[in-house]
């Protein structure tokens, strides 16, 4: 397979991953739309790396799980104290800081 | 063999996207979650196809094994609510077409760019390509301060998860006296709104 049909690949699983950031509305959803921003985004660098031959870009792509993993547990830390502080479960609810 | 690698292929990339359009599509998040599991998997099949054999291991055990157990407990935790999509409004209109129009930007600049090498296979690599061996000599010989930044990253967001999810004790006696603060203002602006009523709904009956 051409590398060429993995960029493109990738670059469709990150514009639906767009959509779902830009659309829903669960902050729960929107991590997991950032997730297949993230993992496009690894899928064109391991492909890259794979053109050149060199795994520089697979190292690129496992420090990128490491930000990925890291955005997670920040992101699930804040939905959980939203839900114990009973603030409604909606990103277009929580516009305290919105200038 | 280059039938099979492109029937394989195909069959991942479907999945991959089949998984991510129920990521976005799904009302319920417990589903999208799950849906995120099976595009994490082609996503590492994908890999498995591009000689990023640790990688793709990796993916399964930190992505689809560890993080997706944490989106499932705090789905169930938070209960997954059906929410609405946004009934109207000009984002949800025009987010498609965005997202299309990125799209065929991004096909062209990939297709249209100038590497020589996007139309093949890749280069010749060593049957020992992107295998635990060479992730070791990389990391800890070429990208040790990038492997070192990542780890104290880590430690940063395990701490700060931790700060974040905790029952607040030692702060409870504060809470509890905004808490008796607050109603005192609020209720001000609702007696002013509810004595307001009657002065407006004669005025607007007559």
């Amino acid at each position: 397979m051409d590398v060429s049909w993995y960029i493109v690949l990738s670059a469709l699983i990150f514009c639906i991953g767009l959509i779902g950031v830009l659309t829903r509305r669960n902050p729960l959803v929107v991590l997991l739309s950032l997730e297949l921003l993230l993992n496009a985004g690894n899928l064109s660098l391991i492909a890259f790396s794979r053109m050149w031959g060199n795994a520089d870009g697979q190292i690129f792509a496992l420090i990128v799980m490491v930000v990925a993993a890291c955005e997670v547990v920040i992101g699930l830390g804040l939905i959980v104290a939203m839900y114990r502080n009973s603030l409604p479960i909606d990103v277009d609810e929580m516009s305290e800081l919105r200038g | 063999m280059q039938v099979l690698e492109a029937i394989c292929f195909f069959i991942a990339a479907i999945f991959a996207v089949g998984g991510a359009i129920g990521v976005v599509a799904i009302r319920n998040p417990f589903f999208s979650v799950l849906s995120l599991v099976m595009h994490l998997l082609a996503l590492a099949a994908l890999f498995l196809l591009l000689h990023a054999q640790f990688l793709a291991a990796s993916q399964i055990i930190v992505y689809a094994g560890a993080v997706m157990v944490l989106y499932v407990f705090v789905a169930a935790y938070v209960g997954g609510v059906d929410e609405p999509m946004r009934p109207s409004g000009p984002l949800l209109t025009l987010a498609p077409f965005f997202a299309g129009a990125l799209f065929i930007e991004l096909v062209i600049a990939a297709l249209g760019t100038g590497l020589s090498q996007i139309n093949t296979e890749g280069a010749e690599v060593s049957p020992g390509f992107g295998g635990p061996e060479q992730f070791g000599e990389l990391l800890l010989k070429r990208f040790l301060i990038p492997f070192e930044t990542a780890s104290y990253l880590l430690l940063i967001a395990a701490v700060g998860a931790v700060v974040l999810a905790r029952r607040r004790r030692g702060l409870e006696h504060l809470d509890e006296g905004e808490d008796a603060m607050q109603p005192a203002p609020e209720a001000a602006p609702s007696s002013a709104a509810e004595s307001g009523e009657p002065v407006v709904a004669p005025g607007a009956a007559v």
